[in-house]
């Protein structure tokens, strides 16, 4: 009896936060605050890295922090979208790395350049509609089959190359690691990055399919009753993801100048990391263009402030995995800061005990609760 | 899958326990499938290859699934309460490269300590997961996944470029990773004891049933009086201690650790899990279904390698069967709810 008391009225603030209930006006706070505060780490990295490092400000790094960053930026952007819906795609580097070991055999057997361009990104977009049929069609977990999506396509990739590598290709397009763009100091991966940025934030933000997509992250059956054409739009959402990280292949390849079945391999938790720090809630339904923008700049400079600085690239990731958890323990810690002060006056009962975050790792498993 | 946690809570107790019934058929079927999945291919690859049924060969096969198939006892735990844990990975490479930097130091530690530490060392990674995961209800994904990057991190700090030579791991350790009795492997004895353990707790304690109550349904679960938090909290724990567990076992079987240790091995326990039948979306599976996944996955490597396919195949094969395996489950877990639905419309017709 007492315990149905005390956990009652517990769960409804849970489900506020976690499963998205529509209350207009805080998660819009929410976000505002959250990017504001991405905001004050960037400029803290800014002068971390600027008393930190010399001549951290010099243009070259400008190129190279877009160079070291401009694919994995690339690939979070298609999976913002996604991760908005509740899903998520594990597949993105594997993709990454079929695509640029298709083209590099393509080219190898005598192929045009482009022509193998061409096909690297068709294969992209044939990954990402398998992606797509598993989650929408057979209604699978999106966590689990790009899991199997991420082991198939690294594996189609070493069935192509194996453990050989394809160099040779044309310097017009390899200097596309070396160079920047003529007159800037922008490299070209950061250049379409830029572009897809900007399509990304109008699509999300000011068109009907965006507010779809945040309607499917909110609250996935409501949307489908409102009209919203579900599994329509994750479909073509992967398609486009499978398309983009094919891209982001061809880029990575032209700008090694080689080509390697296991290019990126272990990027995705990288791009993941990437756009849950940038503020995209991970059940969906909450996070913009604007934060995951923000966020690749954070870790792009905070990267190579450390690597100048002489930090090992494997101790880096614990600035990348204390930024992960700060940005999801600071919103939810205030919260819980609250919850714990309110259970403990009433009864001194521990913290922990209906503390559970009943939501699973993606939204999924919520529509059938 | 689906089916046994929408059920509503029945009216009358008989239909109740014909649907336990049914779905631990389920379970059941679904593990005699692995097995027999792993009979098949060890069968196929023997007709090819007769070396592939020697004892050596079958030594190896068993050495080579242990790791993983005991990673995978702390992830259907922590899965089956519909959350994730990503760091195990990077527990196994820093508790190995502890452990062995303890024996470079002092030679002469016991080899029962170089466990104990070990463990202790995941355990309190995974009492740090389960506590933020738990207190702050944070996302398991985000946390463990950051946790993996932490402690990787720390790992690379510790470390500082060096590597556990052979040499520097005493022979009695790197014995349980080798020595066989009867000719089964210590390391196979070793994750079949905790597989049993954790097996036998799953169906018959309380608490371990809490787990699956959490996963089927949190607020349900919340309602019934079950501790969510602490049970959550203990799932982590045990998935940090087994792969602390796991990491001193990777010592013993390689001898050598440097900074990447076991690295990406949380995607392979999750898959192994998946294969296993185990819902990634929790409330269902069984640790011996996880454990009879890693084995299947580690044999069908092997048995490319024996049918000298090209080792190139490996990963397009495993990543192709995992997507079989959740498409059969969800074709399993439709045609179950179909079944139970016109039953219990039959139900309440009379």
């Amino acid at each position: 009896m007492s315990e149905t008391h005390t956990v009652l009225p517990d769960q409804a603030p849970t489900l506020a936060t976690a499963g998205g209930e529509p209350s207009a006006p805080p998660p819009w706070r929410a976000l505002l605050r959250w990017e504001s505060g991405l905001v004050l780490v960037l400029v803290a990295t800014l002068i971390f890295a600027g008393s930190n490092t010399e001549n951290f400000f010099d243009q070259t790094d400008i190129f190279y922090i877009g160079l070291n960053m401009g694919e994995i930026a690339i690939m979070a952007l298609p999976l913002t979208l996604i991760v908005m819906t509740g899903e998520i795609d594990l597949s993105v580097a594997s993709m990454l790395g079929l695509s640029g070991t298709l083209m590099g055999y393509l080219f190898q057997h005598g192929w045009n350049i482009y022509l193998a361009m061409a096909v690297a990104l068709a294969v992209g977009a044939l990954g990402g509609a398998l992606n797509g049929v598993l989650v929408t069609k057979l209604g699978l977990p999106s966590i689990a089959v790009t899991i199997g999506t991420l082991t198939l396509f690294r594996g189609i990739a070493e069935i192509i190359l194996g453990t050989s590598s394809v160099t040779g290709f044309p310097l017009s397009l390899t200097k596309i690691g070396v160079a920047p763009i003529q007159g800037t100091q922008i490299s070209y991966s950061v250049a379409i990055f830029i572009g897809l940025a900007l399509i990304c934030a109008v699509v999300l933000h000011a068109t009907p399919l965006g507010r779809s997509i945040v309607a499917i992250g909110l609250q996935s059956e409501a949307a489908h009753f409102a009209g919203i054409r579900v599994n329509r739009i994750k479909f073509w959402l992967y398609v486009i993801s499978g398309l983009v990280c094919a891209l982001a292949g061809i880029l990575f390849t032209l700008k090694n100048a080689s080509a390697r079945y296991d290019a990126g391999t272990g990027l995705e938790l990288n791009v993941v990391a990437i756009v849950l720090f940038g503020g995209v809630s991970i059940f969906g339904g909450r996070g913009s263009v604007a934060g995951v923008v923000l966020s690749v700049v954070i870790v792009g400079c905070l990267q190579q402030a450390l690597t100048q600085m002489h930090v090992d690239a494997q101790v880096q990731n614990i600035v990348l995995g204390g930024l992960l958890l700060v940005s999801v323990i600071v919103p939810n810690g205030a919260e819980a800061m609250r919850r714990i002060r309110a259970r403990v006056r009433p009864q001194a009962r521990p913290p922990a005990r209906a503390a559970l975050d009943p939501s699973p790792p993606i939204s999924n498993g919520r529509g059938s609760a | 899958m689906t089916a046994v946690t929408d059920a509503p809570a029945p009216a009358a107790p008989p239909p109740a326990t014909q649907r336990m019934l049914r779905a631990e058929g389920l379970l059941r079927a679904r593990e005699l499938g692995i097995v027999i999945a792993i009979v098949v291919v060890f069968a196929l690859t023997t007709l090819n290859n007769h070396a592939f049924a020697h004892t050596h060969s079958v030594q190896q096969l068993l050495t080579g699934a242990s790791l993983i198939a005991l990673l995978t006892v702390g992830e259907t735990l922590v899965i089956i309460t519909r959350n994730v844990d990503l760091s195990v990975g990077s527990v196994v490479g820093l508790s190995a490269y502890v452990v062995g930097d303890v024996f470079v130091h002092h030679p002469h530690t016991p080899v029962i300590v170089g466990f104990l530490l070990g463990t202790l060392i995941g355990a309190a990674v995974g009492a740090i997961n389960g506590l933020i995961t738990t207190v702050a209800r944070v996302p398991s994904l985000v946390v463990t996944l950051a946790a993996l990057y932490i402690i990787r991190g720390i790992d690379a700090v510790i470390v500082n470029g060096k590597r556990i030579d052979p040499v520097n791991v005493p022979s009695a350790f790197t014995a349980v990773g080798y020595e066989t009795v009867l000719g089964v492997p210590w390391l196979a004895i070793i994750v079949a004891a905790v597989v049993a353990i954790a097996g036998y707790a799953m169906r018959s304690f309380r608490s371990a049933r809490d787990l699956y109550a959490i996963g089927s349904n949190p607020e349900a679960a919340a309602l019934a009086g079950v501790p969510a938090g602490r049970r959550v909290f203990s799932a982590f724990l045990i998935s940090g201690a087994l792969a602390g567990f796991a990491g001193a076992l990777f010592l013993a079987e390689f001898a050598t650790v440097d900074a990447t240790g076991g690295a990406g091995y949380e995607l392979l326990v999750v898959a192994a899990v998946v294969v296993g039948g185990v819902a990634i979306f929790g409330g269902s599976g069984t640790v011996l279904g996880a454990a009879l996944g890693a084995v299947l996955l580690n044999t069908i490597n092997q048995a490319l390698v024996a049918s000298r396919i090209s080792s190139f195949w490996n990963q397009a094969i495993a990543g192709a069967l995992l997507l079989a395996a959740i498409a059969f489950d969800r074709w399993l877990g439709l045609r179950v709810a179909r079944r139970l639905k016109s039953a219990e419309g039959a139900h309440r017709d009379v």
